[in-house]
């Protein structure tokens, strides 16, 4: 067989090779969440792979409160005009018309988000249905799974976003690689069975049973505040680290920013990530994910 | 692949960020031993280089930060054997378009670079290039906020160009010497035709002993990888 047997003759947008290509192209990176240009500019020369453009943070959505919606495109344009790395922007779950606006603007990644208030009980965004690709959080394998089967060209843990507490990205990231890890040692009769009780398709179960990994790139992200956090979700497995709250709550942003990529890099060298977390100041005000009640808990939103 | 086995050789990927696990698989599929480079150690007793896919601002920020930056330029303008795709074609350029001034390059190749040259991602996309030198038909390609090739100096090798689409003619893949680079990302595709003549160019110039590794006492003095500049 011609080992271009399925690529198209002449350029063509929006293939799941094209979107998923992306994600490729960010791992080993920490992506970060931006409120202004300015502080997008920070991000990149601090060594970001990609900012995502919000209009608060989390850990402020968690002390207004309010609906969190998509943010106003204006300063989602701004954040576009003022860096040359891909931007990233979230839509609500489910919320797909914030999504055509997000991709008319020209963001490079849609963040179908738990931390934004959910627009739709039951059904998340129809993601083959764009040109855009959509990375969204997951908790476990069965629901990186069904998001991939909607579309999904990267995922992420889900964690507790806002928080600062590193606790449920661990526990997330360790259940999807466990997940994938006992896939792996199923039999083909076995993975019919694994299919049902995972609630996702049969393909895409052999698929990762297969290949011992996701068809998609793996991130981190939810309460990662220090180089430490970002090393030790490496070394768990995550290709990859999203910083949202723990950046520009923090007391230094721009030199914290920049040791959490170089901590990114060298996970695996103590030596570095000891250097880089000296003299970083203040982190983010972090918040015990046990005192927090269940209504206010990001991380039970999708299903 | 049915030929006798060649001299074993080892080839480096810059491992700073970026799809550098996909460049280690074919070239490991391609019997060289594949080694990621971190730091200016790494460097020594590899006798070709592969700059991966990534953002290339992170790249570089990161290679100047640990001290990278110099021992990597030194091996390449010392005649090490290189292959960057998409950013790695940023990296190795002499000029760029559309980067953040004062964006260093590692300057092997004489040629003008455009950023993110077809558009941001909703531009990206997948085709079949015909490349120079690389036998049995067109390639897959996909290119992802891929940059072009503006202008090429006299020495410089047009090996292919985008055909169709609003960036028709565009230049993508060209070779300087032992330095070849690609807009697109054949790691990605299962397609391992411009790595094999990548490892062909490294096993060549490693036979007649023009690699010069790294240039003795590089990776001596230089800041270790958290060291801050």
């Amino acid at each position: 067989m011609s080992p271009h047997a399925d690529v198209p003759a002449t350029p063509t947008t929006g293939t799941d090779r094209v979107k998923r290509g992306l994600a490729e192209q960010l791992k080993g990176g920490v992506i970060m969440d931006v409120v202004t240009p300015e502080q997008a500019r920070i991000a990149e020369d601090a060594g970001a792979v990609a900012v995502m453009a919000l209009e608060r943070v989390p850990a402020d959505i968690r002390a207004q409160g309010g609906i969190a919606r998509m943010s106003d495109p204006d300063m989602v344009q701004g954040i576009i005009d003022a860096v040359s790395v891909p931007v990233m922007a979230k839509a609500r779950i489910g919320h797909f018309v914030e999504a055509q606006v997000l991709q008319a603007l020209g963001v490079d990644y849609v963040d179908e988000s738990e931390v934004l208030t959910p627009a739709d009980e039951a059904h998340h965004i129809d993601k083959h249905a764009f040109t855009v690709p959509f990375v969204c959080g997951a908790t476990d394998l069965g629901e990186a799974l069904r998001r991939i089967a909607e579309g999904a060209a990267m995922i992420r843990s889900k964690g507790e976003a806002g928080t600062g507490n590193v606790v449920e990205a661990t526990r997330h990231v360790r259940a999807l690689r466990a997940g994938i890890r006992r896939l792996a040692t199923l039999d083909e009769t076995e993975l019919f069975v694994a299919a049902k009780e995972l609630r996702a398709p049969h393909d895409l179960v052999v698929e990762v049973a297969r290949a011992g990994k996701l068809p998609v790139v793996l991130f981190t992200a939810g309460g990662i505040a220090t180089p430490a956090d970002a090393a030790m979700m490496m070394q768990l497995g995550a290709e990859g680290v999203f910083v949202g709250s723990g950046i520009f709550k923090s007391g230094d942003p721009a030199q914290r920013a920049a040791a959490i990529v170089q901590a990114t890099t060298f996970f695996d060298d103590p030596d570095v990530v000891t250097k880089v977390s000296r003299g970083l100041g203040e982190p983010m005000v972090g918040i015990n994910v046990d005192t927090l009640p269940d209504s206010q808990r990001f991380a039970t939103r999708g299903w | 692949m049915s030929a006798p086995a060649p001299d074993p050789v080892r080839i480096g990927v810059l491992a700073l960020q970026g799809d550098v696990r996909e460049h280690l698989a074919v070239l490991t599929a391609l019997g060289a031993e594949a080694v990621p480079v971190r730091r200016p150690e790494e460097l020594a007793g590899v006798d070709g280089l592969v700059l991966p896919g990534g953002e290339s601002t992170t790249m570089t920020k990161l290679a100047v930060r640990t001290g990278l930056l110099g021992p990597l330029r030194e091996a390449v303008r010392g005649g090490l054997p290189a292959y960057g795709t998409c950013a790695g074609l940023v990296l190795l350029a002499e000029r760029l378009l559309d980067a953040p001034p004062g964006q260093p390059t590692l300057g092997a190749l004489d040629v003008t670079v455009r950023r993110n040259a077809f558009g941001r991602q909703a531009e990206s996309f997948e085709s079949r290039i015909e490349l120079a030198g690389v036998p049995g038909g067109p390639l897959s390609a996909v290119f992802i906020r891929a940059p072009w090739v503006e202008e090429a100096g006299p020495d410089v090798e047009v090996l292919g160009r985008v055909v169709g689409g609003p960036a028709d003619g565009r230049i993508v893949a060209v070779r300087q010497g032992d330095v070849v680079a690609t807009s697109f990302h054949p790691e990605l595709t299962g397609d391992t035709r411009v790595h094999a003549l990548f490892v062909d160019v490294v096993r060549q110039a490693a036979a007649v002993g023009r690699a010069v590794a790294v240039p003795s006492g590089a990776g001596a003095g230089a800041p270790d990888p958290g060291g801050e500049q």
